[in-house]
């Protein structure tokens, strides 16, 4: 099928929002296409008829009630945060 | 004096707390102190002698008031993955630099209620993701086996649980198991480790890798402890989806060591091209052993084994990628120092690139990729598919009358550190060739040290059993470890 080339390790690379350096790219799309070359054993399987996988064990989601189990802990959930002002995570700008 | 205290195991340190020959204090103070001068290990990457020394002393009352739950005053370390309230727990990334839980993982929360005493937490491969111990931000783990001056790897990505656990720190460690991690560390330092079912232990509050594989699970010295502390680790929990809400037996007294009958599997495709002849013979050993303890042996196919090392490396990248993407520099962990008019995508890329490592920036940009819109029939969806048909090659043989399958654990006996620096990405993804297939099946799965190579490094074999079976598995697994009688410890180095 396709092989990587630097143009789609940077497009990867951005989509998975990590910054890769120019001179990295070569490099990172030879290994991105070793791995990909890799999965591609999979297409000698005869597939047909046989539905995706989605649950491991065949047993359903347990349902509960739609209601609030747990709140009012916003000091804790601020506890770990890089940078927390007046109750609230802090970013920057996203709106100019 | 007889036995070191830090050197018994699980079963033997319980009779001797509930004899009161000594106390969990003493015992943890010997697992303390050997956990001290095993800084060449490297296991051990966060230490909490206080949390373990009022633990113990909490459990020294438990047992003086005669309530000695199964893990009573009872020393363990816990893999890094694990959030421990309180206590750092960053998956051995930079990204989690930091970073304390404000809430403690279901497992760990159980193990305390039974009386366990945390050590400390022990180092891994970078977010799960590595079969060696050598992608964690703390440095390498080391394998306290030795044969010459090389250091060798403990295996991963449960290698400090490993290490911690053969060099007698610990009585035991609880790791995790997305594709092999508990099992080859296990095989790499002659300890056990069995991988529960999908669904058997809570995966609430273990930081996640890829989510329908993850399992956490107990590394320990015999296959009693095993039985034990998974005894203690598992159960139903609502904070997780896909824990089983079935009822745990009493995996200890299932160990009668009686496997008369039982009919245990040889797959014939798990006999790999280019396969060691030390690991065709240890294996045959295996058959033997359980042949002599009065098991039927019994020639079986799982046809589609080929493709699970390239299913597993579709699958876990995915779910990794979409899991991983919590990482951001907002919530908890690192953040990148950033420029003058960096918006909020430059956090985002310049945060995950200085925190994640080279091989976690690969498998999420690889399940990425997978992902993407053109790629995620041709490799995400078939990948499923052919986890469907491996999940039925096994289905197919249980349904037959297999009780258990008899394979190797690992493809070798442990590396040297480095030997692999500049191998490419998928030769260390061969490591895990004869375990994940139980992953992607969701099954149950054990290893068991049964020898040594010629070198004199330990080497495991694994057994595969039926769906929330561990404790017939533990039994099969029981019958195994008194047949091969392995009972040799690494010479202390260190």
């Amino acid at each position: 099928m396709s092989s990587i080339d630097k143009d789609t390790a940077r497009k990867v690379a951005h989509l998975a929002r990590i910054r890769v350096a120019e001179d990295h790219l070569p490099k990172l799309a030879e290994q991105l296409s070793g791995i990909v070359s890799f999965m591609e054993q999979l297409n000698e399987v005869d597939v047909e008829g046989i539905e995706p996988m989605t649950s491991v064990t065949p047993m359903r989601l347990k349902r509960r009630v739609d209601v609030v189990t747990d709140g009012d802990q916003q000091e804790a959930v601020l506890k770990n945060a890089p940078d927390a002002r007046e109750g609230f995570f802090a970013v920057p700008k996203v709106v100019e | 004096m007889t036995k070191e205290l830090n050197t018994l195991t699980l079963a033997e340190a319980r009779d001797g707390l509930r004899a009161k020959a000594f106390t969990s204090v003493e015992l943890t103070q010997a697992c303390l102190s050997a956990i001290d001068g095993a800084g060449a290990l490297n296991a051990f990457v966060h230490h909490t002698p206080e949390i373990a020394h009022a633990q113990a002393a909490a459990a020294d009352a438990r047992i003086a008031a005669g309530d000695a739950p199964a893990m009573c005053g009872l020393p363990v370390g816990i893999k890094d993955l694990f959030c421990t309230k309180g206590v750092a727990s960053q998956a051995a990334s930079r990204i989690l630099e930091g970073f304390k839980p404000e809430y403690e993982s279901t497992v760990t929360a159980q193990m305390f209620d039974a009386g366990a005493v945390m050590l400390g937490k022990l180092n891994m491969d970078e977010f799960a993701m590595g079969s060696s111990n050598e992608t964690s931000c703390y440095g390498n783990a080391v394998n306290p086996w030795k044969i010459d001056d090389r250091q060798l790897t403990p295996g991963g990505s449960s290698g400090g649980s490993a290490a911690a656990v053969a060099a007698d720190l610990c009585l035991a460690a609880t790791g995790t198991d997305t594709g092999g991690s508990i099992r080859q560390p296990a095989a790499f330092t002659g300890i056990v480790g069995i991988k529960p079912t999908y669904g058997r232990c809570s995966r609430w509050g273990v930081v996640a890798f890829a989510s329908s594989l993850d399992q956490p699970g107990p590394m320990t010295k015999t296959v009693r402890d095993a039985a034990i502390m998974l005894q203690a680790m598992s159960g139903h929990d609502p904070k997780d989806s896909t824990s089983a809400d079935l009822a745990v037996p009493d995996f200890e007294a299932m160990l009668t060591g009686d496997i008369r009958g039982k009919v245990i599997g040889i797959p014939k495709e798990y006999r790999m091209d280019g396969m060691p002849a030390e690991i065709e013979a240890l294996w045959q050993s295996g058959i033997e052993m359980l042949k002599a303890a009065g098991a039927v042996i019994r020639d079986i196919s799982l046809p589609h084994t080929k493709y699970a090392l390239p299913a597993y490396y579709v699958i876990a990248p995915a779910e990794a990628s979409s899991n991983l993407a919590r990482y951001d520099g907002v919530r908890y962990g690192h953040r990148a120092k950033l420029g003058k008019g960096d918006g909020i995508v430059d956090m985002y890329e310049k945060t995950r690139a200085e925190g994640f490592g080279s091989e976690v920036q690969r498998r999420v940009m690889v399940g990425t990729y997978v992902l993407s819109a053109g790629f995620y029939d041709a490799y995400y969806n078939r990948a499923r598919r052919v986890r469907a048909l491996i999940k039925r090659d096994f289905d197919e043989v249980f349904a037959a009358g297999v009780d258990a399958i008899l394979t190797p654990a690992t493809p070798s006996s442990a590396f040297e550190l480095g030997a692999m620096a500049n191998a490419d990405p998928v030769e260390m993804y061969l490591n895990d060739v004869f375990t994940v297939t139980v992953n992607l099946a969701g099954l149950p799965g054990v290893a068991v040290p049964t020898g040594l190579d010629a070198q004199g490094l330990p080497l495991g074999l694994q057994l595969i059993g039926r769906p929330w079976e561990e404790g017939d598995l533990l039994n099969t697994a029981y019958a195994l470890e008194q047949a091969a009688g392995f009972v040799a410890k690494p010479a202390k180095w260190w």
